[in-house]
């Protein structure tokens, strides 16, 4: 049998530009490589949330605008009110989908494998708020938006999902691939006033 | 710019939403209804100044839909309710059907 083409990033083409990007304050990296599934579970269906939960290794966000990290080291953002992306390494991806899918068997759900659909970017440093409120119009402001703070806005005109990580403070924004090279290319030109030199 | 709460992700600019028409107009049954009526439901709308029922959905968000009332002369929206309920009292609403 043919081996399966190895993923390959959307960024790739832009490896260069995001390693030189050494801006003084503020750095890009391409962390587009994740397991990423969309679920969608009804919320009513609390025994459902337990077994995703149980898998998971943590709960899934209820509160709108968040984000959760679990113990098993799943990412799990909040979508919509039944619709969560959950997240994990890429070569856990596999082995996420079958337990996953598995633990809510019978149960009315919907798992959706959406790893190749998306880029993500980490956006991260002293100055990395200033590059997004260049082309965000939602409140970065540390009283507004804090670490696992996460929303689904426009950014650069972009649809993205926009998630704090820490306080330094870091963001992961995922966006859809068709949009990635464009967005990473704003970020980059964002950024380059923090240059050194 | 107009703010729009929406039902579940608060505050948030009008870009990030579709405008989904007036709401409360329900499909009529085509098999009982005549071409007067389907034209009706097709095209005739309430087009009020000042508050209007209407239909919005979170497009750049959480892609939800809800219902606001929103006063045509302000563009000020009065308040947001949930999608298959009645509309409500607004101040100053002036009572009509459908
Ligand atoms: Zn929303």
């Amino acid at each position: 049998m043919a081996e399966a083409p190895a993923p390959r990033s959307p960024l790739a083409g832009l490896a260069d530009a995001l390693a030189g990007a050494r801006a003084d304050g503020v750095t890009l990296t391409d962390r587009s490589a994740r397991a990423r599934f969309n679920l969608r579970i009804d919320p009513k269906d609390v025994e459902a949330l337990t077994a995703a939960g149980a898998i998971l290794g943590g709960s899934l966000p209820r509160t709108p605008n968040t984000a959760a990290t679990t113990v098993n080291g799943k990412i799990l953002l909040w979508l919509g009110p039944d619709e969560w992306l959950v997240t994990g390494p890429a070569e856990e991806g596999a082995q996420l989908d079958d337990t996953l899918r598995g633990r809510l068997d019978g149960r009315h759900h919907a798992l959706t494998d959406v790893s190749a659909m998306y880029a993500t970017l980490a956006l991260s440093g002293p100055r990395a708020r200033e590059v997004l409120m260049k082309g965000c119009r939602l409140d970065l402001h540390p009283r507004a938006f804090k670490p696992n703070t996460c929303v689904q806005t426009a950014l650069a005109k972009a649809n993205v999902i926009l998630h704090q990580t820490d306080d330094t403070p870091s963001y992961e924004i995922t966006v859809r691939n068709s949009f990635s090279v464009y967005l990473a290319t704003w970020l980059l030109d964002a950024m380059a006033e923090y240059r050194q030199g | 710019m107009l703010w729009i709460d929406c039902p579940w992700c608060g505050a948030r600019p009008e870009s990030e939403f579709r405008y989904g028409g007036e709401a409360h107009i329900a499909r009529p049954d085509p098999a009982t209804t005549d071409d007067a009526g389907w034209g009706d439901y097709l095209f005739m709308r309430s087009n009020p100044k000042g508050v209007h029922a209407e239909r919005w959905m979170h497009r750049e968000g959480c892609r939800r839909w809800f219902n606001a009332l929103r006063d045509t002369v302000s563009n000020d929206v009065l308040t947001i309710y949930p999608m298959g309920t009645p509309r409500p009292d607004a101040p100053g609403d002036e009572a009509e059907g459908g």
